[in-house]
């Protein structure tokens, strides 16, 4: 790399910016730069919530979820579904899952998925407390919501494959076409798996 | 005699050892001819990169990137005019200087799947590289006919990737001495499911092939019996469905992980499987056939998958034949040029001489080749 223009603190700033994910080194410099420009309305309280999050978060002891508090909100939260889980890969797919507001029971987060040639294995993920979640009782349903990749058919296999021993029933979420979507335009798998679940309508 | 699919313009920039070409094009087979090394299979490849996948010569994408004098160029690129059934379209191809690596596909201005191609402008090629086809390794064979299935089922490269990757996952778990019933099961499952869809596709274009040979008695090419090697093929030409092949395998791979432990590998699956080609009149292997024979099989079935996929698409597709012509009798020539026309699409064929081409000189488009420039005549 070229002598940097800046000092090495902000040389510093831009290379941790440079690792969030969607960054790259030109954007990590440009928004160093809006940072430093708006330091009292932006850097500062930035730089706070960064230290108050990093001090306080914790990841829920329960379902994997994270949050300041263990056990977390939707944990502890009483107007759920007691006997609903919901079992998904990431906090990501969690935080999607409530943005669309059509669940209302509890999660389970495990992590990641199955992958032995990533070294990912049944103990590196939560499914050992899902396991004990379920045999627990008062489970009526587990929901399988994972990607529906390799990894993520594999271990939804997997998980059913644990829980069928203990009279859970295992659901996974549908596949097919997305609202406002035209059936020309969708790839021949999803279509094939979109008339395998069709329904009464 | 009325085509319905031909590419009527083609522009190649900083492509292979062609700084810039330009090709103004009728409906004709396209023949050109030119000394080695001109980049006659340079302009085919070119043509091929109008379909999904890496091209007739599998190469990486930033290889076709014009090289010379130590210097390469930031990118490359392929435009095209087609006209199809009655409609132009325009396709263009490429990689961007920032990414050699990841191919960019435009269909009339806007970016699309390289997938899309498949239907657009169906294409088959047959290249010297196959000529050793029937005397290589199974897993020549194996591509070869993937390639053909993928023509008509394009999920069948989603099948293979998925059946890959579970295969491999699973003998992770294998080496690593992972006995985990649940997890073996599990992948087991995926590498059962797909590979019985796979199984299943390879069957179909078996089958159609068969058809489109049986359906022409008359042709100069020696007709080829073909057989799969591969149980799951097996069944599925036998008529069991996807669900009961992918049942047995399930069970049978379940049975074999002790054995695909100490092998290191899976021993069995579709993964393993092989055509079998059979030179019906002579009722012989291919492999046992001149090479000739050989080359006359093998374009016989190019030009039945051609048929077959005339039949699906109600459109022929283009055919690339790379020094196709050569190793042909004069009077194969003849026929090979008359069941190209029969196809009712463009043809593209390359000879390091125009006297090869002698049988439809009226009735083709010749060009010139030499170290990257085209002339028409």
């Amino acid at each position: 790399m070229a002598d940097s223009a800046a000092g090495p603190e902000i040389e510093r700033l831009i290379a941790l910016l440079a690792k969030l994910p969607g960054l790259g080194p030109r954007s990590a410099r440009r928004a160093a730069l809006q940072l430093i420009r708006k330091r009292d309305v932006l850097m500062v309280p930035l730089a706070e919530a960064m230290a108050d999050a990093a001090d306080k978060i914790k990841i829920c002891s329960n379902c994997g979820n994270i949050d300041a508090r263990d056990p977390c909100a939707i944990c502890a939260s009483p107007k759920r579904e007691d006997s609903l889980i919901c079992v998904v890969e990431q906090v990501g797919d969690l935080w999607a899952l409530e943005r669309a507001s059509a669940y209302k029971g509890r999660y389970h987060v495990l992590g990641g998925a199955l992958s032995a040639l990533d070294g990912v294995r049944p103990e590196d993920l939560n499914i050992a407390r899902l396991i004990k979640r379920a045999r627990n009782g008062g489970i009526s349903e587990v929901i399988l919501a994972l990607s529906m990749t390799v990894d993520g058919a594999t271990t939804a296999h997997y998980i059913t494959d644990r829980l069928q021993a203990l009279g859970v029933s295992v659901t996974s979420i549908a596949r097919g076409v997305p609202m406002g979507g035209e059936l020309d335009y969708l790839d021949d798998g999803t279509l094939a798996a979109a008339l395998k679940s069709r329904r009464p309508f | 005699m009325t085509r319905s699919l031909a590419i009527t313009r083609l522009r190649l920039t900083d492509f292979r050892n062609y700084t810039r070409a330009e090709l103004a094009l009728d409906a004709r087979p396209v023949a050109l001819a030119g000394p080695n090394g001109a980049g006659k299979t340079n302009l085919l490849e070119a043509v091929s990169m109008l379909s999904p996948g890496r091209g007739l010569r599998r190469a990486k994408l930033d290889s076709l990137r014009r090289a010379g004098n130590g210097e390469t160029a930031p990118a490359w690129g392929v435009a095209a005019t087609i006209a199809r059934a009655g409609e132009t379209h325009e396709i263009t191809t490429g990689v961007a200087p920032e990414a050699p690596n990841r191919r960019i596909v435009k269909i009339d201005g806007t970016n699309a799947p390289a997938a899309d191609l498949t239907a657009l402008i169906p294409m088959v090629w047959l290249t010297p590289a196959q000529d050793r086809l029937f005397m290589g390794p199974p897993g020549d064979r194996r591509r070869f006919l993937d390639r053909l299935t993928l023509a008509a089922a394009p999920d069948h490269a989603r099948n293979a990737s998925t059946y890959e990757k579970a295969m491999r996952e699973r003998q992770r778990l294998l080496d690593d001495n992972v006995f985990d019933p649940s997890w073996l099961g599990a992948l087991e499952a995926r590498m059962a499911e797909s590979g019985a869809a796979m199984a299943a596709a390879r069957a179909r274009t078996l089958s159609r092939l068969a058809e489109q040979i049986a359906a022409s008695p008359d042709t100069a090419f020696p007709t080829a019996a073909l057989a799969l090697d591969g149980a799951l093929e097996e069944a599925a030409l036998a008529g069991e469905t996807p669900e009961t092949i992918a049942e047995s395998f399930t069970r049978k791979l379940a049975e074999a992980r002790n054995r695909d432990a100490a092998a290191g590998r899976a021993l069995s699956g579709p993964h393993r499987s092989d055509l079998r080609v059979t030179h019906r009149e002579k009722d012989a292997p291919a492999a046992q056939c001149s090479t000739g024979e050989q080359k006359a099989l093998l374009t016989g079935l190019i030009l039945a998958q051609a048929r077959a996929l005339a039949a699906d698409h109600g459109i022929g597709p283009i055919v690339l034949l790379d020094e196709a012509a050569a190793h042909l009798d004069p009077d194969r020539r003849a026929a090979l040029i008359a069941e190209l026309n029969d196809l009712g699409a463009q043809a593209w064929l390359t000879g390091v001489e125009s006297r090869l081409f002698e049988a439809f000189t009226t009735d083709a488009q010749m060009f010139r080749v030499e170290t990257g420039e085209i002339t028409p005549g």
